[in-house]
């Protein structure tokens, strides 16, 4: 199982809102292919997915918001 | 770093060569900043607010513009020729980038440009862009997709500040300004674009 965490952005950014996901839960995907869209200080951020295979738990559903490090879902 | 003068393009067809380039880039290929302007195009970011536009879909469409959804943080903005367009894509993990050192960098690179014309702006953490006094002269907004950017941002030159009456840009009450209304004489785009990729160069180390 590979975690999906919202990545270090830097400094000054400790907050982002998770706006889409790209792939329902069950979902077969593709490592490097954009998983997650978070929004945060006037720019979109797509998180590639680390590795290929099934997404399985969406922990942060679209809408909320989530610290840097938190963990977004889960890949199997 | 390469650089690719589009001139003037319609939005969706520079978005579809930014993301060519963005899969070029993140497959280990050079950095590339692209320079172009649009015509008339409103923009709704992934921020947008209905109420920043003043008039209905229908009303724009008919005043000339083009109304399209962008992948990019941000609220509404506005695109027209006169507007230098800048969309760098960069890979933020090959360049040790955050975003917010990114973004600041970014407005840098126009900060600089307009103190070329003896203009003092300055960036502004808390209101992305850059900024004469009170009056905003370019606009951020950026994508990033497995760590390369697209998107970018939008230096006013000698764009028609009245079309920007139909939005509340960025969804902030602010006025618009370009170089040559702060320079109250003609600005030639071209020195702009020359200008443009020097600083660019400078700032980001290529």
């Amino acid at each position: 199982m590979t975690s999906i965490l919202v990545p270090d952005l830097g400094d000054g950014i400790i907050k982002v809102e998770v706006a889409a996901w790209h792939k329902p839960e069950g979902a077969a995907v593709t490592k490097d292919e954009d998983l997650v869209e978070l929004v945060t200080d006037k720019a979109s951020f797509n998180i590639p997915a680390p590795v290929s295979g099934v997404l399985r738990i969406v922990h942060v559903p679209a809408g909320n918001e989530a610290d840097i490090g938190s963990l977004l879902g889960e890949i199997v | 770093m390469k650089l690719y003068d589009l001139g003037l393009i319609g939005h969706a067809a520079a978005f579809k060569r930014q993301k060519d380039f963005v899969r070029d880039v993140a497959a280990g290929g050079e950095d590339t900043l692209i320079l172009c302007e649009h015509p008339k195009t409103i923009t709704l970011g992934r921020k947008y607010q209905e109420s920043s536009l003043f008039f209905s879909r229908e009303e724009l469409a008919r005043k000339g513009f083009e109304l399209l959804k962008a992948d990019r943080g941000g609220d509404v903005t506005l695109h027209a020729p006169g507007q230098l367009v800048l969309y760098p894509i960069l890979d933020l993990r090959r360049a040790r980038l955050g975003l917010k050192e990114y973004l600041q960098k970014l407005e840098q690179v126009a900060v600089d440009l307009l103190d070329d014309f003896g203009i003092v702006a300055r960036g502004d953490d808390g209101n992305r862009g850059v900024w004469i006094a009170c009056r905003k002269i370019a606009s951020i907004g950026i994508g990033v997709s497995r760590w390369v950017t697209y998107h970018g941002m939008g230096l006013n030159v000698s764009t028609d500040l009245s079309l920007f009456n139909v939005i509340r840009p960025c969804g902030l009450d602010v006025p618009m300004t370009s170089l040559a209304v702060e320079r109250n004489c003609p600005v030639g785009m071209d020195d702009v674009k020359r200008r443009s990729e020097q600083h660019f160069r400078r700032i980001f180390g290529y």
